[in-house]
């Protein structure tokens, strides 16, 4: 019953939220913030998980395929191929969950919390509109951008890992990154992760905008807007591999 | 003026008010005051239009506002100006930032014509210079003024604060309430006051509402509270052995 009643409620302020701003002017430099906190503030912790995925992701493909009959140009393939369909997308939205979902949740938590969200609104602004909106455009444009960050990282940290390990020479790995590529794989990979984007950035407003209480509250919806927002990214991921790929 | 006519509240089964009919009356500090739990607040939530009211009507200026929609309610709210509890100021802004928000929202004044707006009533409250400063380095009485600041910057028809003493020093908490009724007869405004401060209500308490258990209890001015004979009334104005001292 509980579950209904918060869909009910999220389904309502979705709709609050995914209308004309106010002013424009003041979304675009709301926006142009967000980019920064949501998006420029996550790069080095992509960069980081990105460099040592890959590589880590070469290390095992070696080990697993230590076969005189399959060449080793399939590490820099399965590399590419893991790093581009599942990890870039799936596992740095996670992080990013993470990350940005409680930084959203608490953020218009303690808003809500210290009244400047009733101060919004009897300013006769749409508060949702004004703090969540902003944040969901700011993700679903510069997620994307990450991953594809996350890939170029990922690949380079895998042939790192394969040519300095003397596992895999440096031709070989580029030719498996070479071979057989699909285009739609990077198309299925940044669908996801706008959806992924939508996914957090809804749920971790959602979360904030309805704490009722102080800080424990605040903190506890922080952390419900992470779990929430990673179930729903692992469920949705397997209903956009099945519609897209499958 | 705001009419607030035959309201009722309730929150999950429990009646908060319960047929509350009053005036605010324009140019004038018109207070709220009562017992915690009493339901002021709610009583002032209802008529910004935070809490929606079950029954009865709330006219600002003879225009209903209590059963219009949000998008309707926009053109009353913008000659509103709030003061919250707390302040509400936005953390992430300075001073500055703050003041000129409802001006970037709702006016296309030029930078300087806003620059110009926002140290015209920083002055007024009495805080020159400022700006550039952030909420988390302001006292709680710097807080409460750059709020006024920021409630009174379109220069509203009515204003509201809830409560604006609390957590000041007698001192701040005088200044507060001075700077509140200038406010109120320099822009000819109406004010409303939630508090249970005693000394604001002996001040500048120009028509003060008891509300007693849900209820308008009793209405009159800072002169008539002296004299009055209604029993809650006293009870709640005089609780104290000074100030019962002091009425004899």
């Amino acid at each position: 019953m509980q579950l209904v009643k918060e869909s009910g409620e999220f389904v309502l302020l979705m709709l609050e939220t995914v209308r004309r701003p106010d002013k424009w002017k003041m979304f675009r430099h709301q926006l142009i913030i967000d980019i920064q906190h949501l998006g420029t503030d996550s790069i080095g912790l992509v960069a980081f998980i990105s460099v040592f995925t890959g590589a880590i992701i070469a290390l095992q493909v070696s080990y697993n395929l230590d076969n005189p009959l399959i060449p080793s140009s399939m590490v820099g393939y399965m590399t590419r191929e893991m790093m581009i369909l599942e990890f870039a997308p799936t596992i740095i939205s996670l992080i990013l969950a993470g990350k940005v979902g409680s930084l959203i949740a608490s953020e218009i938590g303690t808003m809500r919390v210290t009244e400047q969200i009733d101060a919004l609104r009897v300013m006769g602004i749409n508060p949702p509109n004004y703090l969540i909106l902003p944040k969901m455009v700011a993700a679903m444009i510069y997620f994307p951008i990450l991953i594809v960050f996350s890939m170029l990282l990922g690949l380079f940290g895998g042939w790192v890992a394969g040519v300095f390990s003397g596992l895999v020479p440096s031709d070989d790995f580029i030719l498996g990154l070479r071979s057989w590529f699909n285009p739609f794989s990077i198309t299925y990979a940044l669908i996801k992760t706008v959806v992924f984007a939508i996914i957090i950035t809804s749920i971790s407003g959602f979360m904030g905008y309805t704490v009722k209480g102080g800080s424990v509250e605040v903190g506890q919806n922080s952390t419900k807007a992470v779990v929430y927002s990673s179930i729903l990214i692992i469920v949705w991921d397997l209903i956009l591999t099945q519609l897209l790929l499958v | 003026m705001i009419e607030v006519k035959h309201i009722f509240k309730s929150f999950e089964g429990q009646q908060v008010l319960k047929d509350v009919t009053t005036t605010f009356e324009p140019g004038k500090t018109n207070l709220i005051i009562g017992q915690s739990g009493s339901g002021k607040t709610v009583l002032m939530k209802c008529c910004i239009g935070l809490h929606t009211i079950d029954k009865g009507e709330i006219t600002f200026d003879g225009r209903v506002f209590s059963n219009l929609d949000e998008k309707k309610r926009k053109h009353i709210r913008q000659e509103m100006g709030v003061l919250f509890q707390g302040g509400a100021l936005f953390d992430s802004y300075s001073v500055e930032e703050n003041v000129m928000f409802p001006l970037n929202m709702f006016t296309n004044m030029s930078t300087a014509e806003k620059k110009k707006r926002v140290d015209y009533v920083l002055d007024h409250v009495n805080l020159p210079g400022a700006n550039n400063k952030f909420p988390g380095e302001l006292s709680g009485g710097m807080i409460k003024r750059v709020a006024i600041a920021r409630a009174i910057v379109l220069i509203p028809k009515y204003l509201f604060a809830d409560e604006p003493n609390s957590g000041l020093d007698p001192k701040t908490a005088e200044v507060i309430d001075r700077l509140l009724s200038d406010l109120t007869q320099e822009f000819k405004m109406t004010t409303v006051i939630n508090t249970h401060d005693m000394n604001s209500v002996l001040q500048i308490g120009q028509r003060i509402n008891y509300v007693h258990k849900g209820e308008l209890w009793w209405t009159g001015t800072n002169k008539d509270i002296l004299t009055t004979n209604n029993a809650e009334l006293n009870e709640f104005v005089f609780s104290t052995e000074l100030t019962r001292r002091l009425k004899k």
